[in-house]
């Protein structure tokens, strides 16, 4: 398949290569020939990949689902940066048009000690999961719930509490961080909740739930670099940092009784 | 849980007490100022400091906390975030970081550095006794002359010079780190302050550089 | 066999009030004692293992993503329907049951759409209750936008990002059960076999994605949420993972296959740019609200679109359809998008789009009001293509979207398996031949919150907890003929590699059961896709070893499923001798419109398979409908 002219593009990849979680790792060279500049960057790698394929070779191992900049799958690092050299997209997004012939590309997985590498470019975002199971929601049972407009939310405030639950969970925000700090992924979901009277409730405990949480998984602390900012898909913003900040100082005259998360029968 | 110890309890922390040294910073840089009044100005300056040394003492003993803590919080928070990313990118870009903002750890200890030495040399006279006996017309401590003496010397000079350089990138990302890890950032405040806060940090440096400067090159006599 | 669905007696408006007084319980104190076992973590799996973790049972759920945030259910843009009528505009619970069954063309179940109806506002009040930010208005109450298929405003919204709030709504909802103990959620697995004692459903086998293990799971239910299988075509809108592996397995194991031929093409995505395409990205049909689709009336015209003078174009929704122009329904404005480029009137790369011009629109209203009201869509489409929508048309051509088939269930979503149920995309029940836009999200929703919690308890409360556990023989069994699939893949070390099979399965499916199907083509691909798959089981190239990550090994698994699931689509399309929705068949039409066949196809078509390479047998659940008079749809 490769080199069959899709295109012109020819590029020179520096793949992080890395057998299992036990496996030091590498990064190895690759050359992507006939690359046309209207591929998504998974795309430019399928077309390696197939060429991997036919020369007998292991194709290069990376998440991805549904290509369309919201599952939050696919996690590269891109030429140092997250999801690569363009703004609010995640990689599948990213076309090659990006780049110009002759281009090397470094390509590697999130790293963090809280992400570790399952293979290639594919790490385990499971410290995410279990910060949201920490706290990350309402505790509103199945039925019983007044009327939708039983309880009236200001349009502002919906449409901030919107712009945080934009998450897509990626953790850009984790590989960026000069700390590998979860501070911007937290922060929004305590703000996505905290902003509305049906999660507000809630919220002393679910803010010291889920920093408790965040810690544990041993993710970095914030120290305001911003850079989770600039590389989030989603434009989601390092204010939501300062939220959370806010909400977790106001417990702190009056600390919720010890939390015990969850509902169930 | 308590919430000192957690990874935003940490950074209360360094907010408060960065806080309060900027504070200090900024009194110290107005005080300082002083010097522009002469001999006269500086050491009438320096006796009213004296005035009540219960107070005296209780301000160095805050300072002297915070100072202490701030380090202490800062290295771990440090070597936690070290630790929090194993394996280093071959390559990594930052876009929106600074200089000031990555150096934080470092700046922050030739500070510490920096203020040992400013003590050891102005307030216990460690490398010139002879300071400690300075008066002058009025029967007071001689600040200014002692002051003068050390800063002519160019190696002095240049020392507090770069000192302040330090400064300015420490207080460069910390006055605004300060209120976004307190939460006293909103959508519409969180450009200003970042740029106050830069600019609160250029008028400390200026004011603090002005002083060795006039007086190595005689402007101040 | 003529197949029951169970629909209860009774006045429809009543049926389910009833249904659920005659439904058995099951002793809170006993739920526990109970697994089942939850396949799929979207909108129906989420929200089924989530409120059944709620209430006691003992839940596993399993998803082939790392998280049970990620399912596709989380790239629907537009919105949810419900019946709530807070715009005023006399919307009814039965207006949306009547559009949604006339949208459906007429072959899905009465009773099972009006309980969807019925429930669609429930599932508004508990995502309000888990905090979705819908879009509200200045004091503070719902919003609501009009969306094809109805003259009632009644879809609620978050943003373009609809989907994406509900899922991370049930995400939550789950999340916080696994907290309490009561789901444990198992990611990275592929389901790969039904496991089936005695002829009820007792577990699954998987794949761990990660470690390669073949993993067994026993359960008193197994509850199938496992989306839809247009990735048949190879391109669709659906993700890359999509696949109809869960389901066509339990169908080999006995589960009847319904309606297979009911799949959805949607007209406004953006074209394809080549051979190395893997994906389709959909663009809110919308956009059609204010933009003219047209082509060039002249063949091979290869002009920019600018060049070409206004008396060259053609505007043939407009043309063909005067009342309703280019806001004629999805399966229409498709085909007909079809037809200007097998005309050779197409444009772009391969002559495969149409042009959507809204130079009109921005004369008329001016670029600010479009913006308003399309930005993100513009962004998107530059950001893929390169091309500014606000100065050049845009190029749009249809993809594969959603199917309307799957797993055949009764009316308490069972499939005819005892103890099997199926939820959401991956069953029949609801949109019949053609699904209305913000119908699948509420379909979702309703089956795993407010259907399945009654529904199962009915199964459970009849049979013994844990009385068939995974040391029972037949998971082994199951484990060994798994894993000999899964050796014998690895063992062919072939010329050709996974995706060139898929993709050429996507051409035959595409060209011949796509949007037009005629007897010859339907006959062509019966006759294609079996010798594909010879090849596939010759040929393919599946790298890489089986105790390790090994994503050849998953998708040649999903396209050897395909490859045998691609001649049902096709087999039941071509027993199928009308047009009706997203089955469209040339020969069954009045001057292009669809031409039903009420007498002798009012019926649900669920296929029992018998064999591979053998003819699978078909079984009937004829549709009464006893509320709605059959009518024919047109839009001239």
């Amino acid at each position: 398949m490769s080199g069959s002219a899709h295109g012109n593009m020819n590029l020179t990849l520096h793949v992080w290569r890395q057998k299992d979680a036990k496996d030091k790792g590498r990064l190895e060279q690759y050359e992507a020939k006939g690359i046309s500049p209207d591929m998504s960057f998974l795309e430019m790698l399928d077309v390696v990949n197939e060429d991997l394929i036919k020369k007998g070779k292991d194709p290069i191992v990376f998440d991805h689902d549904c290509r369309e900049g919201i599952c939050g799958m696919c996690s590269q690092m891109i030429n140092g940066i997250a999801h690569g050299p363009d703004t609010d997209i995640t990689a599948c997004q990213l076309h090659m048009r990006k780049f110009k012939d002759g281009d090397a590309i470094f390509i590697e997985p999130w790293r963090a000690k809280a992400f570790p590498v399952l293979k290639d470019l594919m790490v385990d975002r499971g410290a995410l999961d279990r910060i949201i199971q920490s706290y990350g929601y309402t505790s509103a049972k199945t039925g019983g719930v007044p009327d939708g407009n039983a309880i009236l939310i200001s349009k502002e405030n919906a449409d901030l509490s919107m712009d945080a639950a934009a998450c897509i969970g990626c953790g850009a925000c984790v590989a960026s961080c000069p700390n590998a700090s979860a501070m911007l992924f937290v922060s929004a979901k305590v703000s996505h909740l905290g902003l509305l009277p049906q999660g507000e409730v809630e919220a002393a405990r679910r803010v010291r739930a889920m920093v408790e949480a965040m810690d544990a998984e041993g993710f970095g602390n914030c120290t305001n670099h911003y850079e989770c900012e600039a590389t989030c898909p989603k434009g989601i913003k390092a204010t939501f940092i300062s939220r959370m900040n806010r909400e977790l100082m106001k417990t702190i005259p009056c600390p919720p009784r010890e939390v015990k998360a969850g509902g169930g029968a | 849980m308590r919430w000192y110890t957690t990874s935003l309890g940490k950074k209360f922390i360094m907010g408060i007490t960065g806080l309060l040294m900027v504070v200090f910073v900024l009194a110290h840089m107005l005080g300082n100022l002083s010097t522009f009044g002469g001999a006269n100005g500086l050491n009438a300056y320096a006796e009213h400091l004296r005035v009540f040394p219960p107070g005296l003492w209780a301000f160095r003993g805050l300072m002297a906390l915070a100072f202490v803590v701030h380090i202490i919080t800062g290295v771990l928070l440090y070597l936690e975030n070290r630790a929090a990313r194993p394996v280093p990118y071959a390559n990594k870009k930052n876009d929106r970081t600074t200089f000031s903002a990555l150096t934080m750890v470092w700046t922050g200890i030739l500070l510490g550095i920096f203020v040992l030495i400013h003590l050891l040399q102005f307030t216990l006279h460690a490398f010139n006794a002879e300071w400690a006996h300075l008066v002058d017309a009025m029967g007071r401590f001689d600040v200014f002359t002692m002051v003068s003496a050390g800063l002519s010397n160019p190696l002095w000079a240049a020392f507090y010079i770069g000192a302040v350089v330090v400064l300015l990138l420490h207080l460069l990302h910390g006055i605004q780190s300060f209120f976004q890890s307190l939460g006293l950032t909103n959508e519409n405040t969180f450009c200003s302050i970042n740029l106050g806060g830069k600019f609160v940090a250029f008028v400390l440096a200026v004011g603090f550089v002005l002083i060795p400067l006039t007086i190595f090159f005689g402007i101040v006599k | 066999m003529i197949l029951d669905g169970k629909a209860p007696s009774g006045p429809l408006a009543q049926k389910w009030d009833k249904h659920r007084q005659d439904m058995k319980l099951v002793n809170p104190a006993n739920k526990r004692k109970y697994k089942i076992l939850v396949v799929g973590t979207g909108l129906a799996g989420g929200a089924a293992a989530a409120t059944l973790g709620e209430l006691g049972y003992n839940v596993e759920a399993f998803c082939y993503q790392d998280s049970a945030r990620r399912a596709h259910s989380i790239a629907a843009q537009g919105g949810i329907n419900a019946a709530k009528n807070y715009p005023n505009d006399s919307d009814s619970i039965f207006r949306l049951f009547y559009d949604t069954v006339k949208g459906g063309d007429f072959r899905a179940r009465e009773a099972d759409v009006y309980r969807l109806a019925t429930v669609s506002n429930n599932i508004i009040d508990q995502c309000v209750a888990q905090g979705v930010p819908f879009a509200r208005d200045y004091a503070g109450y719902l919003d609501n936008r009009s969306f094809g298929g109805a003259q009632v405003s009644r879809t609620f919204y978050a943003r373009g990002q609809t989907g994406q709030q509900l899922l991370i709504g049930a995400y939550q909802a789950l999340s916080r059960q696994v907290k309490a103990g009561s789901v444990k959620v198992h990611a990275r697995r592929e389901m790969l076999d039904l496991v089936v004692v005695d002829g009820q459903a007792k577990g699954i086998t998987c794949r761990n994605l990660v470690t390669g293990q073949i993993e067994s799971f026993w359960g008193d239910a197994v509850v199938l949420c496992t989306g839809g299988y247009v990735n048949v075509f190879y391109l669709s809108t659906n993700a890359m993972g999509c696949s109809v592996t869960a389901g066509w397995r339990a169908a080999k194991k006995g589960a009847f296959f319904a309606n297979p031929c009911y799949t959805q093409i949607h007209p406004t995505c953006i074209p394809q740019t080549g051979d190395h395409q893997s994906k389709l990205t959909l663009m809110s049909e919308s956009l059609r609200n204010d933009g003219r689709c047209w082509a060039p009336k002249k063949q091979g015209d290869n002009r920019a679109p600018g060049q070409i003078p206004e008396d060259e174009r053609d505007y043939y929704l407009e043309r063909k359809y005067p009342s309703f122009g280019n806001l004629a329904p999805r399966d229409i404005a498709s085909r007909a998008a079809k037809e200007q480029c097998d005309d050779n009137r197409g444009v772009g790369p391969g002559g495969r789009g149409v042009y959507l011009d809204f130079a009109d629109s921005i004369k008329r209203l001016g670029q600010e009001k479009i913006e308003e009201r399309y930005g993100n869509l513009f962004q998107m489409y530059e950001k893929i293509t390169d091309e500014n929508g606000y100065k050049q048309p845009m190029r749009i051509y249809p993809a594969p979207h959603y199917s309307m088939g799957g797993l055949w269930v009764d009316y308490n979503c069972m499939s005819n398996l005892p103890g099997l149920f199926v939820l959401g995309e991956a069953n029949f029940s609801v949109h019949g031949a053609n699904r209305l836009g913000a119908s699948a999200l509420m379909q979702g929703l309703a089956d795993g919150y407010f259907v399945i919690p009654y529904t199962i308890a009915d199964y459970l409360a009849r049979i013994t907890p844990g009385k068939v556990t995974d040391a029972h023989p037949e998971f082994k069994a199951s484990a060994d003929a798994v894993k000999a699939e899964m050796d014998k893949l690895l063992a062919i070390k072939g010329k050709k590699t996974v995706s060139e099979f898929h993709r050429e399965l996507g051409k035959i499916m595409w060209n011949n059961v796509g949007m037009a199907r005629s007897d010859a083509s339907l006959k062509e691909a019966l006759k294609l896709i079996p010798a594909l798959r010879e090849e596939f089981w010759q040929n393919v190239n599946v790298t890489g070893g089986n105790g390790e990550v090994n994503q050849q090994l998953e998708n040649a698994w999903r396209v050897a499923d395909f490859l045998e699931f691609g001649e049902l689509l096709a087999r039941d399309a071509l027993n199928r001798k009308e047009s009706c929705g997203g089955h469209f068949r040339v020969e069954y039409q009045d001057k292009g419109e669809a031409q039903r066949d009420d007498e002798n196809y009012c019926y649900a078509a669920a296929w029992e398979f018998k064999g591979v390479d053998k003819e699978p047998e078909l079984h009937k659940e004829p549709l009464k409908f006893e509320n709605i008079e059959l009518a024919v749809r047109s839009y001239k």
